[in-house]
């Protein structure tokens, strides 16, 4: 209970503060130095957190549906051969430094909000590929034996069993997506993407600590309240499917 | 239908891509963008091309046995390799200092075709930990033989390496250190740490709710935040200058790393001490064991699989994450990462990246196996 209590301050906390940014300046005056601006100004911070909240929702939309589609792929008949190379692949992926792929992906894409994109897509891939793959695979023989026993086709054994069974760990899957995403996303900044980052990085190179605060303030919060929102998605359909 | 091997057939298609692809990036000077060459453009081009098509097609045929699979893969991945060197030498005219070679996308896809190839054939072969092992070793000694061997040393980012030789040295002891040192740091608080609120089962939800904020808050921002919160510690805590803490240099991101590392630490010891059957440690206590022999000589023993996979997702999290101490002045590969993209030279990029990326892998694989045999091992 005082955990939603706390939840939901803190997002009260940022609408209040993307909102209106200059009346929370006296939280942030004590970080400056030499009467620095104590809120950063060059652009709209709830523009900023706009377009930063729409790039990773574009990648993670992105990342699930293809993640998806690639883990049924390999559950099936004909893509079995691809199902040990495809988990393979995916461990070792996700030892990919997410700044190293956002790095190597300027040069094929130019700077601006693109390479961020592509990063975070690719790198968002594999927890969703991975937790999807779980899901469909993980069902109890019982099942699988109960679908046959129907007579059910395939195609209906997707749609029916696997995939609503699935659901509630493909939820899981982009909920580490979403939450990694969106601290990757400042580092898009770097390469020019239109981020929360931009926040930090003024703050960093003008020593200002009151910049780099209220960026990961926003950034945090979100994140948190992203978790939280997708852990309720998952109890809610586990609670709906009888899982609990 | 003649049967064939669906990812072979995968693997193929990559590859014939990569060879239909320009191979490498000729540009005249480090900053301007190229064009691109082919291998067919080179000397023996079409031999080599040929000869590669010809081995990707056969593969696809399912008689192949996953060893000889293995052989191919390795031979046409040092041959990727050595082809991008000979065409830098090929190139490049004597005596010129600015031209520079890059790899290009038919060279990246060919490099994947083949590593496909390699990773699938090792999962067929199943072979044993020792044998994993000698693996990763021999893949180690033909990387290093090769770039020893001169003969990529016309390829751009060899050019940018050769021109920093000393920095380079520097910056990969600095990003080794910050990735080690901040996860040692994190083993000698997490491990106690961890024991702590297995003994005090009320102290798990807040300990663990502080280090989950703290995992939510963005790299970039930690780092940043850790500069004036050591510069003021460094300034008013007495003693702490002197103990080497700074607002500046290494300590910041070491201090952010450490931060970072400490969830899976806490949380895998944690983990890993539950996971001991309550049966074992009534065995334990049962034979006169007191609580610390318990701790020492059952429980931690058992539990060291789990810990050993929290440092293996510790070492490659900050591997990867030391890059951003490039941002702030804290070194490591990070540095030529973000000098390159400031001077929109890729080649400097690739030379921060591409190292970080194959410390990552090493570290990752090395580690596994590491979990493996500690997992193998009747405790």
């Amino acid at each position: 209970m005082t955990g939603r209590i706390l939840l939901a301050g803190a997002g009260l906390f940022l609408l209040g503060f993307l909102v209106s940014p200059a009346s929370f300046a006296p939280l942030f005056q004590p970080f400056t130095r030499n009467n620095a601006p104590a809120i950063y100004a060059q652009t709209s911070l709830l523009s900023l957190t706009l377009s930063h909240l729409a790039i990773v929702a574009v990648a993670v939309a992105a990342s699930t549906v293809v993640g998806l589609a690639l883990a049924i792929l390999v559950t099936r008949r004909a893509g079995r051969e691809f199902l040990p190379l495809a988990r393979t692949v995916t461990a070792v992926g996700q030892t990919f430094p997410p700044v190293a792929v956002l790095a190597l992906a300027v040069p094929v894409l130019g700077f601006g909000t693109g390479p961020t994109l592509v990063a975070l897509f690719l790198y968002g891939l594999l927890p969703v590929f991975e937790t999807a793959l779980a899901g469909l695979t993980g069902q109890p023989p019982a099942i699988i034996d109960a679908a046959r026993g129907m007579g059910l086709t395939p195609g209906q054994r997707l749609w029916q069993i696997d995939l609503p069974l699935a659901l509630p760990l493909l939820l899981a899957g982009m909920r580490l997506t979403a939450v990694i995403s969106l601290g990757t996303a400042t580092i898009g900044s770097t390469v020019a993407a239109r981020t929360l980052g931009e926040v930090i990085i003024a703050g960093l190179l003008s020593s200002n600590t009151a910049f780099v605060l209220q960026g990961g303030l926003v950034v945090g919060i979100l994140a948190v309240l992203i978790h939280h929102g997708f852990q309720g998605l998952e109890n809610g359909v586990r609670r709906r499917m009888g899982l609990e | 239908m003649a049967r064939l091997q669906p990812p072979a057939v995968l693997f193929a298609l990559i590859g014939l891509a990569g060879l239909a692809l320009p191979l490498v990036q000729f540009k005249p000077n480090r900053i301007v963008p190229g064009e691109g060459v082919g291998l067919l453009a080179l000397p023996q081009g079409l031999a080599i091309t040929g000869a590669v098509a010809v081995v990707l097609i056969a593969a696809c045929a399912p008689r192949w046995p996953a060893a000889l699979r293995l052989a191919v893969a390795a031979a046409g991945l040092a041959g990727v390799i050595l082809s991008l060197g000979a065409a830098a030498a090929h190139l490049v005219p004597p005596g010129n200092a600015l031209a520079r070679v890059a790899p290009a996308s038919g060279f990246w896809l060919l490099l994947l075709a083949f590593g496909l190839m390699g990773t699938d054939a090792v999962n067929r072969l199943k072979p044993g930990l020792a044998l994993r092992w000698q693996m990763l070793a021999g893949a180690l000694a033909l990387a290093a033989a090769i770039l020893v061997s001169g003969a990529l040393d016309g390829v751009s980012v060899m050019r940018e390496y050769a021109s920093r030789r000393d920095l380079f040295g520097r910056e990969a002891q600095a990003h080794l250190a910050l990735a080690f040192g901040s996860l040692g740091l994190a083993l000698i608080v997490g491990i106690p740490a961890g024991i702590a609120i297995f003994q005090a089962p009320r102290l798990r939800g807040p300990v663990l709710g502080v280090l989950n904020i703290l995992q939510t808050i963005p790299s970039l921002a930690l780092f940043g935040i850790m500069i004036p919160v050591l510069g003021w510690v460094a300034a008013t805590v007495p003693g702490a200058a002197r103990a080497g803490v700074s607002g500046i240099g290494v300590f910041p991101a070491l201090v952010a790393l450490f931060l970072y590392s400490l969830l899976p630490v806490v949380s895998n010891t944690l983990a890993g001490l539950s996971g001991v059957p309550a049966a074992t440690r009534d065995a334990a206590i049962g034979l006169g064991m007191t609580r610390a022999q318990v701790l020492a000589q059952v429980l931690v023993p058992l539990a060291l699989p789990v810990l050993l996979a929290a440092v293996r997702i510790v070492l490659v999290q900050n591997i990867g994450l030391a890059v951003i101490a490039g941002l702030i002045g804290g070194g490591g590969f990070g540095t030529f990462v973000f000098q390159g993209l400031n001077q929109t030279a890729m080649d400097l990029v690739l030379l921060g990246a591409l190292p970080t990326i194959a410390l990552a892998l090493v570290a990752g694989i090395a580690l596994d196996l590491l979990v493996q045999g500690a997992r193998r091992v009747p405790a």
